[in-house]
């Protein structure tokens, strides 16, 4: 089935674009999305929750409905369960400040994995060393993804927290939150999901996973940079302290005390970013308007292709590849034998195509995978088999360019 | 361009194994790291008298890195720790763009290959991490 060319939606794609690899790492954004910016910028710009004028109480509408629709996004209960941030790091270091710190104390365990990205990783570090508890490491199975053994081993009545990604940003491997879920809850942790390559690419269903806090980036599904969001049960956010103080997030302040907003608001000190949550509801709309099916479908096929070209290279070695296919999303990871990865993007940068190379933010794993860096080619639904074929042409240069071959 | 970049020259100072050793009486060593592509290297100098008797490194990183290394410590064998930090300022001057006139970069003798990476924003720290971290260990020389 031919692909819809969903290349004319997007701005930046037009005339003669680069193969743009690096989705990981951020999206790029439709007509639809950039419209929605200006058009509250243009139209309707004002502080919400605070004027009683025609603008304040649009940008109020806006921004509340585009909590209402992420809430329907990810089939939460309610939108006090929305807490919009900066991105996925904001909103994962609020859990770890703000729901660690009360509740963890020395003796406690906080339990990830070896392939978080630092955001779900430095913040538990550091509450850790605040509270005295321990934090701990699930490695990976041969294959690339959770050993059962390990996770059996180290969930255990000491866990207090189970930070787990959903989808690794470096492998693109899909760990099954669910039964992590069912797994934290037995032995009475909370579980913290890091969403930020997973919600752009697969359903996600909050209360179907039984996450107790999930968290993802607008900027890396389509929306704009500098929005963001956490999803909380609301038991859990109820009596958790607030994270940052100040503007909008009380309710009276004295002198000496203060009483603090409900949900969402205790949340969302200072000003909020009014456009980035309407280029959020409308990047939403458009993902929505596609399809996850359609989209796994075309990743998929991409990221075949990418891997099955790949291989065929016999100086070219890949990483969490070997996984089942249906487990994984479009990140390829590979590295160039003789050839540093900064050396590799560097040359494909020169024939039009645009990959990561480094440690994605993910020095754990990378070192655990045994190496200092690698390159990523990752996939988005706008991606094309021409974009794979630059990809694996470009591929094939890099040895001669670096008097390899 | 990447013509310009990834010469001959380069590739041969990147996978030179001369220089890439511990020295066996150092009197200095300084540890240069990139953080965000992970050029690692740990350079060893030999000062005496003044002068940079030997100078050998240890590490890993990308093709840029580790040649501007390797060129380096060539250049700086038998220098004096005053002629070292010139140089060192130099090339970093020319790969920020600042110094273009060649006349007064031949001192920089083969490292001078380098001087194209300053159209390259993305791989300048590649090139001068070598020259900072020898510039932080003369600091305390």
């Amino acid at each position: 089935m031919a692909s819809r060319n969903f290349l004319k939606d997007f701005p930046i794609f037009h005339g003669k674009p680069p193969a743009y690899l690096d989705n990981s790492a951020t999206t790029q954004k439709p007509e639809a999305v950039v419209r929605a910016i200006c058009g509250y910028y243009g139209g309707c710009n004002a502080n919400p929750h605070r004027g009683v004028y025609d603008w304040s109480v649009k940008a109020t509408k806006i921004y509340e409905n585009a909590r209402a629709s992420v809430q329907k996004f990810l089939n939460a209960k309610l939108p006090a369960e929305i807490i919009f941030t900066k991105n996925a790091t904001e909103s994962l270091n609020l859990v770890a400040q703000s729901y660690g710190a009360a509740n963890l104390k020395a003796g406690d365990e906080i339990l990830i994995t070896i392939s978080e990205h630092h955001s779900n990783l430095v913040p538990w570090q550091i509450v850790a060393k605040k509270t005295g508890a321990t934090l701990n490491y699930i490695y990976l199975a041969q294959d690339g993804n959770l050993s059962d053994v390990e996770i059996h081993r180290k969930l255990t009545k000491r866990t207090k927290i189970l930070a787990v990604t959903q989808i690794s940003n470096v492998l693109g491997l899909i760990n099954d939150v669910k039964t992590l879920a069912a797994k934290a809850h037995e032995v009475g942790a909370v579980i913290v999901v890091d969403g930020a390559q997973s919600v752009p690419h697969i359903p996600v269903d909050v209360q179907e996973l039984d996450a107790d806090f999930l968290a993802f980036s607008g900027h890396k599904m389509l929306g704009p940079m500098g929005i963001g969001v956490l999803y909380g049960k609301k038991n859990l956010l109820e009596t958790m302290p607030p994270f940052l103080s100040g503007g909008d997030m009380i309710e009276y302040v004295e002198e000496q005390d203060t009483t603090f907003a409900e949900l969402p608001n205790k949340f969302e000190a200072g000003t909020q970013n009014v456009g980035g949550a309407a280029g959020l509801s409308a990047a939403i709309d458009y993902l929505q308007k596609i399809g996850f099916d359609e989209i796994a479908r075309v990743e998929k096929n991409l990221t075949e292709l990418a891997i099955d070209a790949l291989k065929k290279l016999p100086y070219v070695e890949l990483y969490g590849c070997d996984s089942e296919r249906d487990n994984k999303i479009g990140i390829v990871t590979f590295n160039i034998k003789g050839v540093h990865p900064h050396d590799v993007a560097t040359i494909l940068d020169a024939e039009g195509v645009a990959i990561r190379a480094g440690h994605h933010c993910a020095q754990p794993l990378t070192k655990y995978l045994g190496q200092t860096a690698t390159c990523r080619a990752s996939f988005y639904f706008y991606n094309t088999i021409e974009d794979v074929g630059r990809l694996v042409d470009a591929v094939a240069k890099v040895r001669k360019v670096m008097h390899l071959d | 361009m990447l013509e310009e970049i990834y010469t001959e020259l380069l590739a041969e100072h990147s996978q030179s194994a001369e220089n890439r050793r511990a020295l066996v009486n150092p009197t200095l060593k300084e540890h240069g790291h990139n953080p965000t592509c992970g050029d690692d290297i740990t350079l060893e100098l030999e000062i005496s008298d003044g002068v940079i008797k030997d100078a050998a490194f240890t590490g890993g990183g990308c093709a840029i890195s580790q040649a501007s290394t390797d060129m380096m410590i060539e250049l700086m064998r038998g220098k004096s720790v005053a002629e070292a930090k010139k140089l060192a300022e130099l090339f970093i001057a020319m790969i920020k763009g600042e110094v273009t006139d060649n006349a007064e970069l031949e001192q920089l003798d083969e490292a001078i290959a380098l001087k194209n990476i300053s159209n390259m924003p993305a791989r300048v720290k590649c090139a001068t991490l070598a020259w900072h971290t020898l510039d932080t260990a003369l600091g305390k020389a």
